[in-house]
């Protein structure tokens, strides 16, 4: 018996830049995975006209001729899911990286490689937790295997509703490609491994979505205190270049209290994800005890790699993080960064002759953003299970010549529940993080205040609002001074400016590279700048009693506080009481000269 | 089919520099043609797009006599160059043809001039000081081993100098060997290719050099091919023969001028001011051809300069060169026109590599204290200077007075210093604690106490007395 299939082979008959163009493709499929030409070059199908399939192509295809052909798949591009994901440094494609420089021999990456994404050899150690005869539903645990820091669940996949188990292999080490379970649903018996593959461009299922409500601390004082971000929560951080974009996010995806990192280099500099790959493993995860690099996935698709691929790596990432999201596990996805991604589908488009809108970006930008930040959040995971996951996403804009009023800036402000302007005044001074107090914001504050008071035992939101309400004044201040000077003002409004410049240089400025200031826990944050506000407090009533601010300006105390932060942990509670001890010292001793 | 040697007679229409024709089936993709006219006139051409029914070729050099009766011969091959030792000392066109009247090259290899991308996992970081000499580099913006870090310059200012002076100084310490210098010149007038080769012949670099010259009538449509060409040549001698080599390309601005040119003669809709979207990737295939690998001993450091289109550091080209490049070192007119040389403003400047590259066994264990203090007090101190303009020096408080005079002491004694003067990083950092030194100690916030303690003039002497 046979049956009619459709021609699985087609012809290039054009060929500009990314863009392919192959006849004889009648039935393929939009976002269908195609190799093209001779050397089978990596593709995906954007348009169907009749039997032509616009193709495009994600390596690079210089010397591809007319009359090459073009292979079908039949699958749209997918991620690998299984156990070997830890600890993987992919490309935008998700082909490990190594694999890539073994099948190129050599240090360059050249084109048409084939490379899976997980490692085939390998054992696993599998536990199972079903027995046969069982009934289970898509997102029930099969079973487990230790999989660097975390347990690595293997779930029913999406694509089977439910089903009996017939078979399960007893307690053992497989490979991914081995079965370790046959099951019967209604489309007949089938065979389950430790790894499925998902179509990236399609969001992962679950039951419900909830409302974030838990602090995901990244141990950034001016992120944690001022503009939080919440477990399942969304972030953007725009700033023009030297703002610091890249040390945020290298921060949070070493410091962020997370079960798994997906790090997306998009677009971005090759010598940042050598950065990445020479600290991370060298980093310990606090929480694991274990090199970070165990929790972490790494997708590289620097900018000098193909444009194309640029696109797809976002999607890659978000479906890994989805996927040990649907385990209970809670995900911070950092991509740096989303303009290089935007840059790319403008690209894209100015090629399929699409008719352009804001500065040459396809009317569709907006969705696109929004695809992305939507996959983002707090939720109940698919399956017979009470268990929560979430994937909160960290996206790093790069607005040109750094105007934040730039189509991708605007569009990702409209998606984010926080954000973080970095501000190149503040950068060229080397306050950073540069994140700008009056220009950012997070949506998150209001409900994070019993969690500070449960975790920290402070009201960090009410010290927050005091920090604040200072910062702003000060800000006013600051313009009045320009114009006529800071001895102009009166005593009394330079030491809200003397209070306001000790919040920043003790509280916003963090030095990443110092040993103990680059992280600063919960706790520490708090009683910090509690401690600092003080200072505002305590000196006060000194100008009405008639010190002069330089006095206030000059005391040795002020030294002490401003370099507070940089006392370790355990330490530090007495540094604080020895800190105000002095002050309080220092202020008697100036009262009593007026006096 | 391939049609590899087959010549074709005749030509549907000329545009610009594209020529277009029909008929011509299995054309590659950015395939390399040759054109000959019936006078014997020759031009050399690229495939743009590559249709069963159409293919769309760009000409490299001027069309001028181009006639629909040329003939067009396909090579079957991409943009390759030969590479090989003997292009030291030599002096090449836009295009790698020898045009200092020598031999042609023997080549070693051929190689495709766009090169492919590092893969990432074969990187090298960079992580080893450069000492140029210079205290403003050195001391704030330290250049390692394989960096990327673009002079953003303006017309009229000393760029020229500062890169060759960085050229003449730069070692690493403790390596014997100098750098070897890759030099590619995009469209640039010939006196300044003069002064460039004379600095070079007066230091004995030119047998390590290679020159590729792009002048300001050379073709523009060559501008595009020079600084590939360039870094092809550069990293066969850094990742084949193991070379430290230093690569200075002048004037990038000249190159993204030619990019637009050229898609607008493609009629490709356009991004910001008229440069095409797809800039950033095309700027990031060459800045990224930096750097080192691991496993070889070479490294390309890599130093393009570009002038700023009035001034404005948000005009696209040194946007996105900021973007993609590992900082930047930004000349400044004021600094100029103020006699200050070299007119580094190091607020706008950085250097992204600089953390790694320096500390204890590098350079020294306070340096990264100290400049993170000389940026926050130069800034305090420009900040000072602006109210001056404002309220005169009488109003100032005499904490903003204090740093007035550093930001002075600051340009006139730590950045600024002769065109032969080199400063060792000992030197670079014994000036900046002596201007540090004005300020009271409790104004050192970036310095802890224990490295205040150790290297602070005042603490020094205190300890000699006692």
């Amino acid at each position: 018996m046979s049956e009619l299939i459709y021609e699985k082979k087609g012809v290039i008959v054009h060929i500009k830049g990314p863009v392919v163009i192959a006849e004889g493709m009648r039935g393929a499929r939009i976002r269908e995975v195609v190799y093209v030409g001779d050397e089978r070059l990596i593709g995906e199908i954007v348009r169907i006209e009749g039997d032509k399939a616009i193709i495009q192509v994600y390596e690079p295809t210089g010397g591809v001729k007319s009359g090459e052909p073009v292979e079908r798949t039949g699958e749209p591009l997918s991620a690998e899911l299984g156990p070997g994901l830890l600890g993987q440094v992919l490309d935008g494609l998700g082909r490990p990286l190594e694999v890539i420089a073994e099948e190129a021999g050599g240090p360059f990456i050249t084109r048409g490689i084939k490379a899976l994404t997980l490692p085939r050899d390998k054992k696993w150690h599998f536990t199972p937790l079903k027995r046969v005869g069982d009934e289970v539903v898509s997102g029930d645990v099969l079973g487990t295997v230790p999989e660097g820091s975390i347990i690595h669940k293997i779930m029913l996949p999406p694509t089977i509703e439910k089903a009996k188990i017939l078979e399960i292999v007893p307690e053992g080490d497989y490979t991914i490609e081995e079965p370790i379970a046959i099951v019967e649903h209604i489309g007949g018996k089938e065979e389950i491994r430790m790894y499925h593959k998902w179509p990236v461009r399609t969001p992962r299922p679950f039951k419900e979505k909830l409302a974030p409500v838990e602090l995901l601390v990244t141990g950034q004082r001016v992120i944690d205190t001022f503009f939080p971000i919440v477990k399942g929560g969304t972030s953007a951080v725009p700033g023009g270049f030297g703002t610091g974009k890249t040390v945020t996010l290298h921060q949070i995806s070493k410091w962020a209290d997370a079960d798994v990192v997906v790090y997306v280099g998009c677009g971005e500099r090759g010598n940042e994800m050598t950065d990445l790959l020479h600290t991370f493993p060298k980093l310990v995860d606090p929480k694991s005890g274990r090199p970070l690099l165990e929790r972490s996935v790494l997708i590289a698709n620097t900018s000098n790699m193909p444009v194309p691929a640029r696109e797809a790596s976002i999607f890659m990432g978000i479906t890994y993080a989805e996927y040990y999201r649907d385990m209970g596990l809670h995900v911070v996805l950092t991509a740096d960064s989303t303009s290089r991604w935007a840059e790319a589908l403008r690209e894209l488009s100015s090629r399929l002759e699409e008719i352009p809108s804001e500065r040459g970006y396809p009317a569709y930008l907006p969705d696109y953003i929004a695809s992305f930040y939507e996959r983002a959040g707090r939720i109940k995971v698919s399956g017979d299970r009470d268990e929560l996951g979430s994937v909160a996403v960290i996206g790093a804009v790069s607005p040109s010549g750094g105007d934040l009023n730039e189509p991708v800036t605007q569009h990702t402000m409209r998606y984010v529940g926080a954000f973080w302007a970095l501000d190149k005044d503040l950068a060229f001074k080397r306050h950073f993080p540069s994140i700008n107090w009056l220009r950012s914001f997070s949506k998150y504050t209001s409900g994070l205040k019993n969690w500070w008071i449960d975790n920290t035992g402070h009201d960090m939101m009410a010290y927050r609002d005091k920090a604040m309400d200072l910062l702003q004044r000060a800000s006013s201040l600051e313009e009045v001074a320009r114009v006529v000077g800071e001895a102009a003002l009166s005593d009394e409004n330079r030491l809200v400016l003397l209070s306001a410049e000790l919040i920043k240089e003790g509280f916003l400025v963090q030095n990443a590279y110092h040993e103990v200031d680059t992280y600063c826990s919960p706790k520490k944050q708090a009683l910090l700048l509690k401690t600092l506000l003080e200072f505002y407090d305590r000196t006060r009533p000194m100008i009405d009693a008639g010190v002069p601010i330089s006095r206030i300006a000059e005391m040795r105390s002020l030294g002490a506080l401003r370099r507070l932060k940089f006392i370790p942990e355990e330490e530090f509670e007495d540094a604080v009481k020895e800190a105000l001890a002095q002050l309080e010292s220092e202020i008697s001793s100036l009262l009593a000269e007026v006096r | 089919m391939s049609i590899h040697g087959l010549i074709y007679k005749g030509i549907d229409q000329v545009k610009g520099p594209l020529v277009i024709m029909r008929g011509v089936p299995g054309a590659a993709y950015e395939e390399v043609v040759r054109i000959y006219s019936e006078d014997g006139r020759e031009w050399f051409g690229q495939v743009l797009e590559a249709g069963r029914d159409k293919i769309v070729i760009q000409v490299l050099g001027d069309t001028e006599g181009l006639d629909s009766n040329v003939m067009v011969r396909f090579t079957g091959t991409t943009l390759k160059i030969p590479v090989s030792d003997e292009m030291l000392g030599r002096v090449f066109n836009g295009a790698g043809e020898p045009i200092d009247g020598g031999p042609k090259i023997r080549a070693d290899d051929i190689r495709d001039i766009n090169g492919a991308p590092i893969n990432p996992a074969k990187r090298d970081y960079p992580d080893e000081f450069i000492e140029t000499g210079l205290s403003a580099i050195d001391g704030m913006l330290s250049l390692v081993r394989g960096q990327k870090l673009p002079i953003f310059s303006e017309a009229g200012l000393p760029h020229n100098e500062v890169a060759a002076q960085v050229a003449r100084q730069a070692v690493v310490p403790g390596k014997a060997e100098r750098f070897s210098i890759v030099f590619a010149a995009i469209g640039l007038k010939y006196d300044d290719v003069l002064y460039f080769r004379r600095q070079f012949e007066e230091f004995g670099a030119l047998s390590r050099s290679i020159l590729f010259l792009n002048l300001a009538n050379d073709p523009v449509i060559e501008r595009i091919t020079t600084p590939r060409v360039a870094l092809t040549a550069a990293e066969y001698l850094a990742f084949d023969l193991g070379m430290d080599v230093l690569v200075i390309i002048t004037d990038m601005t000249n190159y993204c001028e030619a990019l637009r040119e050229l898609s607008s003669a493609r009629e490709e809709v356009p991004s910001r001011k008229g440069y095409p979207g797809y800039m950033y990737s095309d700027l990031a295939s060459i800045y990224e051809r930096a750097g080192r690998i691991i496993g070889r001993p070479g490294s390309i450091t890599f130093m393009p300069i570009l002038t700023m289109p009035g001034g404005d550091l948000t005009h696209p080209i040194p946007d996105l060169t900021g973007y993609i490049t590992e900082g930047q070192i930004f000349l400044d007119l004021d600094l100029h026109n103020r006699g200050i040389y070299p007119p580094i403003n190091v607020l706008p400047s950085l250097s992204r590599l600089m953390k790694d590259g320096i500390g204890p066994g590098k350079t020294r264990e306070d340096h990264k204290e100290v400049s993170d203090q000389l940026y926050a007090a130069y800034s305090q101190g420009t900040k000072a200077r602006e109210l001056v303009q404002i309220v005169g020096e009488a109003g100032l408080s005499p904490r903003e007075k204090l740093y007035l005079e550093f930001a002075r002491r600051f340009e006139r004694e730590f950045v600024a210093q002769g065109f032969r003067e080199r400063r060792s990083i000992e030197e670079t950092l014994e000036i900046a604690w002596d201007i540090l030194s004005i300020l009271p100690e409790a104004e050192l916030t970036r310095i802890s106490e224990k490295t205040i303690s150790k290297y602070h003039p005042k603490r020094r002497a205190a300890a000699r007395v006692e």
